[in-house]
């Protein structure tokens, strides 16, 4: 059986005991990628010699011990291709410096592997906004991986890869790692660098692990956390060691239940799986309290504004002349603005940039902007008032198990608002993961669901605690 | 508030966006459901609420003012599309 399969932890265990090489595990996975990625379209690209060259010098003293970890294509690798699944950077972009995060990684001792798809400039909920290539789902290659790291998780649940990074911004980790059926974290905004993450939202935008067990999760969150001179949000926040969480028990952790997550509209089998889930977390000793977060109604709204807001601002970079796709066709330096920017970029990211700009335009600031921006500090409210009560909020994590490939392609309001769930944690800056719970037969085919837990901020420790408790039943 | 209809020919000039006249057709429906949808924050009374630009946010950040290594010449060009004697290269902007 392939290696991949494996946890981080327990290779970690077998390359410190001298029983493999980081090579091996490295040489292993290249040879699955390789059989298995034409199916499931999770990478767009990888470099196996690179990573065995970095495999090969590895210092398997460090705590990752040369363990390869997949990458999001919107994270910066020196040498690589970051193509943000877009016609933009497709052609003839090379990273010239790596991110933050992957600085880090590197500290810990592991080596990026691979180039994972994604929804264009991570706009999207299912990957199917890539320029570049379909993700299918691991558990059904008729649905979706979610997304937008649809790529991260469709390798990581089937196992075309230990681990990935991922970014989030309305759900992007958490989501697809429900969906596939693996962990998905998303830190407190902050905890890790965006340098080298390539801009959507910047207010929104978070770097964290998808694994396959909490245990991983909480291995690869040592080694992204920290502060980074070079991204100003940056928390200078002491790290604790997450592993820590790991193991221990929740009884008498009081877990809330917010009355607003819990909706008619919700799917009838993740339902079902959310509600068994709560009794296990009960069984296993945790306290649950019904809690109230009256300005649910208005997160999707108020994320609607606001990343697409930030993404028109972000997303003027792309110039055609520093970096990106330049058209051919244009005669004066207008045209080649409208035309390399047209070329470039996908409908979604466009009908976003739109969005972005009306409600930044002149006269309608205050109607739209202002509005989501005072929105957002009610959302914000409502959970710190719910955490005077509880230590941490569960949910689902998605209305709904993956649809079917082009499902929602038309409707573009229809999957915003699958975002429900997973935005208010965006917009308040808190930790989220996603943990899978009991799947759902759906068409004769078993069909992962995600439990959301939510901490408070900076409380990674006990979000992992939970989830860690709830994984292991 | 009822939503008005997006000027979306005068939207797309603002974000340097060319458009098919298909393409301004679809997005100025589909904006328009969009900002429809979006009218639900007026559910709330907003007013006189203190507007949120950052969830966590880190006031004044500076760095000490030190030189230090960045990109050359060189590797700054290396992504651009068109280059010419060392300096990107635009279309031309004076006659």
């Amino acid at each position: 059986m392939s290696l991949a399969t494996q946890t981080l932890a327990s290779l970690q265990r077998r390359i410190a005991a001298g029983e493999i090489h980081p090579r091996d595990v490295v040489a292993d996975l290249a040879t699955t990628i390789e059989a298995g990625n034409p199916q499931l379209g999770a990478y767009l690209s990888w470099d196996a010699d690179r990573a065995l060259a970095e495999a090969e010098k590895a210092d398997t003293t460090l705590p990752l011990a040369g363990l390869p970890i997949g990458i999001k294509d919107n994270i910066n690798v020196t040498g690589q291709p970051c193509t943000c699944g877009s016609k933009m950077l497709a052609e003839n972009y090379t990273a010239p410096y790596d991110a933050g995060a992957i600085v880090r990684l590197r500290s810990g001792g592991a080596v990026p592997f691979g180039r994972l798809n994604m929804d264009e400039f991570a706009m999207g909920s299912t990957t199917e906004n890539s320029a570049l290539g379909l993700t299918r789902n691991p558990r059904d290659p008729q649905r979706v991986p979610g997304g937008s790291s649809g790529g991260s998780a469709a390798a990581v649940a089937g196992n075309l890869a230990l681990a990935a990074l991922g970014s989030d911004t309305g759900g992007s980790i958490r989501q697809p790692a429900a969906l596939c059926g693996c962990v998905g974290l998303k830190p407190t905004y902050g905890r890790v660098s965006r340098f080298g993450l390539v801009a959507f939202a910047s207010s929104l935008d978070q770097i964290g692990p998808l694994t396959k067990t909490v245990e991983d999760a909480a291995l690869l969150l040592n080694h992204l956390c920290g502060k980074d001179g070079r991204d100003s949000t940056s928390l200078d926040a002491a790290v604790p060691d997450f592993t820590t969480a790991i193991g221990r028990d929740i009884k008498g952790l009081r877990i809330g239940l917010p009355r607003e997550y819990f909706i008619d509209g919700l799917h009838a089998g993740v339902s079902a799986s959310v509600k068994a889930a709560v009794d296990r977390l009960a069984a296993l000793g945790a306290e649950l309290v019904e809690v109230s977060l009256p300005h649910t109604d208005v997160g999707v709204a108020t994320y609607y504004i606001v990343a697409p807001a930030e993404a028109s601002a972000n997303l003027a970079r792309f110039d055609g002349i520093r970096y990106g796709h330049r058209s051919d066709d244009a005669t004066d330096l207008m045209e080649h603005y409208f035309k390399s920017r047209a070329e470039g970029f996908g409908p979604e990211v466009k009908r976003r940039i739109l969005l972005g700009t009306y409600v930044l335009s002149s006269g309608y600031y205050d109607a739209y902007y202002l509005k989501a921006q005072r929105a957002r500090t009610l959302i914000r409210r409502d959970f710190e008032q719910a955490f005077e009560k509880v230590d941490v909020l569960v949910s689902p994590t998605s209305p709904a198990p993956a649809h079917k490939l082009g499902e929602l392609k038309d409707n573009p309001l229809a999957a915003y608002l699958e975002d429900v769930f997973t935005i208010p944690a965006n917009l308040a800056g808190l930790p989220a993961i996603s943990v899978p719970c009991n799947p759902v037969e759906v068409d004769g085919v078993s069909l992962p669901i995600g439990l959301q837990i939510i901490g408070k901020p900076l409380d990674e420790l006990t979000v992992l605690r939970a989830a860690d408790a709830f994984e292991r039943g | 508030m009822p939503s008005p209809e997006i000027p979306i020919r005068h939207v797309a000039t603002l974000a340097r966006l060319e458009l098919t006249d298909e393409e301004a057709a679809r997005y100025q429906e589909q904006l328009g459901q969009i900002l429809h949808y979006i009218d639900v924050l007026d559910r709330h009374d907003l007013e006189g609420v203190e507007p949120t630009a950052h969830a966590m946010p880190v006031l004044d950040v500076i760095r000490a003012d030190e030189a230090r290594p960045g990109f050359s010449q060189a590797e700054s060009l290396t992504n651009a599309p068109r280059r010419a004697m060392d300096q990107f290269q635009i279309p031309k902007v004076l006659e």
